[in-house]
Formats: C-alpha cells, sequence, structure tokens
C-alpha cells in the first residue's frame, strides 16, 4: 500500500504480516451512533474549551459518557456537547481570502502609535 | 494548482513546525500512514487492556483493585481519545473495530504475552508503559494536529501508570523471599518484549523515508530504544533487582549502556500473529463486542423512542 514508508517505526507494524487468523463471524454493520464535539470549562470564569469528541446515540449520552473520559481528574465543572453535524468550520483553502487583510492593518494595534516617554498611564 | 506544488506547500508548512489539520491538504499517503498508525496505537489501547482486566479481580488488596480499575478506565480512554483522531482522517470507527476483530488491523505485539502473576502488572506499568512514554512523548511534536492533541492527553495520564507499576514492585522487591523472586521472574520475562516494542532496528532498511521527512516520527526506533535502556538501567538498581542480560553494561565512551541482541526470529513470530495469546486476545475482544450487541441496540432504540416522543410532545 505505501510504497513512501520503507521503514518501520515504533508501533509501525507492517501490513503484510498477519495478525491472527481472519474472523468467521464477521460483525453485521451497523451504523455508528452519532459524532460528539465535546467541549469543557476547566473552572468557574472560564470559557468552555474543545477537548475531544465521542459518539453517542443522544445528548444525555454524550455528556454522561464525556464525564467519564474528558473529566476523570477534576478537569472540568460543566460540560457542553454539540453534534458534529451542526458545525460549519471555516475553509483553510480559502484562509488567505479570510485572514489577510487583517495582515497590513497594524494601525489597530496600540504599538503601532509612538507616544512620548512622558505620557503614562497609555 | 498541480498536486507537485501542494506537495511543495504542504513540505513547507511541515518543515516550519505548523501543523497538518484534518481538512488540510495532505499526500494520500500521509494520510493513510497516519490513519494506519493512529488506529493501531488506538486497538493497543484497547486491546491493552486485556492483560491487566485479568488481575483485576486478584489485586492483592483493595487499593491495588482501585489503582489497576482506574488505569485500565485510563486505557480505554486513550482508545477513544485515538479513535476520535483517526476518525478525523475519514475512517468511520466501526471499520476500525470490524478490522481489529477480523485480525486485519495491528496492535502491539506487547499485549500477546501472558499476565501471569501479580508482579507483571508492576512490571507492565514499569517496563510496557515506560518504554510506550518513550514513543508517546516524541509524538506530543507530530505533525499531524488531532494525533498529537491527543498525545498532550495521553501523556498526562500516562505517568501515573509508569509510576504506581514502578511502586508496586518496589514493594514486592522489599517483600518477602518469594515476593522478590516473583518481582525478579516478572521482570526477567518483561524486559525483552519491552525491548521489542520499539520495532525492528533501523539498520534494517537503507530507504529513503517519509515518516521522518513529514515529522509523523522525529527519532528512530535505536534511538527510542537506547534512551528506554539507559533510563532502565538505572531505575533497576533502586529496585534490587538486575536485567536478564549478560551484554549490559556501561559504555563510558558511548555515555550509554551496551545491551545485548533482540531475538528477533521471536519478535517476527509475535507480530505474524504466532505469539503466545494472539488468539486469546482476539477472541476475548470479539465475544465482548458480540455480548455487548444487545446493550448498543438497547441505547439505540431507547434514544430513538425519545425522540419520537419529544416530537409527539
Amino acid at each position: 500500500m505505501l510504497h513512501f514508508i520503507k521503514k518501520l517505526y515504533y508501533g509501525d507494524i507492517p501490513d503484510a504480516s498477519s495478525g491472527a487468523a481472519p474472523s468467521s463471524n464477521q460483525q453485521q454493520p451497523v451504523t455508528d451512533w452519532p459524532l460528539w464535539e465535546v467541549f469543557i470549562r476547566s473552572k468557574q470564569g472560564l470559557d468552555h474549551k474543545h477537548v475531544g469528541s465521542l459518539h453517542a446515540t443522544d445528548a444525555q449520552m454524550a455528556i454522561e459518557n464525556a464525564r467519564d473520559v474528558y473529566t476523570r481528574r477534576q478537569e472540568g465543572v460543566s460540560i457542553w456537547v454539540v453534534e458534529s453535524k451542526y458545525i460549519t468550520a471555516s475553509n483553510p483553502a480559502e484562509a488567505g481570502e479570510l485572514y489577510e487583510p487583517a495582515a497590513d492593518k497594524v494601525y489597530r494595534h496600540p504599538t503601532f502609535y509612538d507616544l512620548p516617554d512622558e505620557v503614562k498611564h497609555m | 494548482m498541480g498536486t507537485h506544488n501542494l506537495e511543495e506547500l504542504f513540505q513547507q508548512k511541515i518543515d516550519k513546525e505548523v501543523k497538518i489539520e484534518p481538512k488540510d491538504w495532505m499526500p494520500e499517503a500521509y494520510r493513510k500512514t497516519n490513519l494506519r498508525q493512529i488506529s493501531q496505537h488506538a486497538h493497543s489501547e484497547i486491546v491493552g487492556m486485556l492483560p491487566e482486566g485479568n488481575w483485576i479481580s486478584r489485586a492483592p488488596s483493595l487499593k491495588r483493585k482501585a489503582i489497576l480499575i482506574a488505569k485500565v478506565q485510563d486505557e480505554a480512554g486513550h482508545g477513544l481519545y485515538l479513535y476520535a483522531a483517526a476518525e478525523t482522517l475519514g475512517q468511520s470507527r466501526e471499520q476500525m473495530i470490524n478490522d481489529l476483530h477480523s485480525g486485519k488491523a495491528k496492535y502491539s505485539s506487547i499485549f500477546n504475552y501472558p499476565t501471569l502473576t501479580w508482579a507483571d502488572m508492576g512490571a507492565i506499568g514499569w517496563l510496557v508503559d515506560g518504554a510506550a512514554i518513550m514513543n508517546q512523548v516524541m509524538l506530543t511534536r507530530t505533525s499531524y494536529g488531532p494525533y498529537a492533541r491527543a498525545m498532550v492527553r495521553i501523556c498526562k495520564e500516562e505517568s501515573f501508570h509508569q509510576r504506581q507499576g514502578f511502586e508496586t514492585l518496589l514493594v514486592l522487591s522489599k517483600g518477602s523471599k518469594e515476593q522478590r523472586a516473583m518481582c525478579q521472574d516478572a521482570i526477567n520475562r518483561w524486559w525483552w518484549p519491552a525491548l521489542m516494542m520499539f520495532g525492528p532496528r533501523d539498520s534494517e532498511s537503507t530507504n529513503s523515508d517519509m515518516s521522518m521527512k513529514w515529522k509523523i516520527k522525529r527519532k528512530t526506533n535505536d534511538e527510542l530504544r537506547q534512551q528506554f535502556v539507559d533510563m532502565i538501567a538505572e531505575q533497576v538498581k533502586l529496585l534490587g533487582m538486575t536485567l536478564p542480560d549478560p551484554a549490559l553494561r556501561w559504555n563510558e565512551a558511548r555515555k550509554h549502556y551496551d545491551f545485548g541482541e533482540i531475538n528477533w526470529d521471536e519478535f517476527w513470530q509475535v507480530v505474524k500473529g504466532n505469539g503466545p495469546c494472539n488468539k486469546q486476545r482476539l477472541d476475548a475482544r470479539r465475544k465482548a463486542w458480540e455480548e455487548g450487541a444487545w446493550v448498543r441496540e438497547a441505547a439505540q432504540a431507547h434514544a430513538n423512542k425519545q425522540r419520537t416522543r419529544t416530537k409527539a410532545a
């Protein structure tokens, strides 16, 4: 498959050598449960931050699983979950149009303005 | 823009240490290599629960039992982080699970060795998790963003695994004559398989290699293995135990420990499925999956019913 990868690194087990006898009872395909994105507030007063994703049948299960997976060591005090399909992401290919116009507007930063040292508290 | 151009831009990003994210353009071989490595890593975490699960009901005290349960639960979490990272590359969870159960997908060979005594729980934490950490610390800087982020999370938790393992052995090393013998026996059995975890020697291949160029990996097998040997050769002294290698000695010129040759025939035998527990591990995975089918169906049915009710109301 990968003629580029000739060297086997740690944990990189070649496809050519089989792990075990093929299974005779292949699973009937069932559909994966919906994917949810998980956001955790690490402590009161801070933003919720994206921490990862998981599969769950509904929002309740997503919250319960997120608690088990992402807050086992008191990493959070609040959880948000949202089904991944409802997230719209910007397209990396359009990064130029979206973000470059800000690059030549240095006057938006306070350091652009040269003021005498005598001016205090500014 | 041609593919050639895209590949050049891709390489420029890698060279500038810019992480690659799921929606970014990437060469097909980069995607496939990452997918294969991340899913193998995920499978290793999941299968890795089995040798330890064997000792949950046999742990010598309630404290040790609670620790072991927490560790095994961590492994499940690590498997999940990694499956989620692999899914960003376009393969479904279900497909990955099916590939594991059919024997198509691989997992680390180390888990095909049996856990015969309680001391094995210590040796696994110290040596097996210790070896895994060497690789995982390196992978926190891997070029694929979701993999690197999963590794940061995992490394934070993994340190507990290694420390509890060493402490388990430390207690045994100060115990009765039988307990000390059990401790040494576990080290003897796990030492060489742990060294094998780092994979074939670098000299096995002279071909140019993309894993390094694409910064999926940043250290070679032999570099990581040497780092591991240097670390363990010192730590074992604190246990008052020995490593089962007569060739192991400090090399003042190299500033590293020299060590003996790995049994590569055994290595390839286990990779090819002829290890002591290959069949047992996969059978256990399939059994758990099949016996859990009704739970998955019930959860789905419950969710469907809730949705219908919400709509009706």
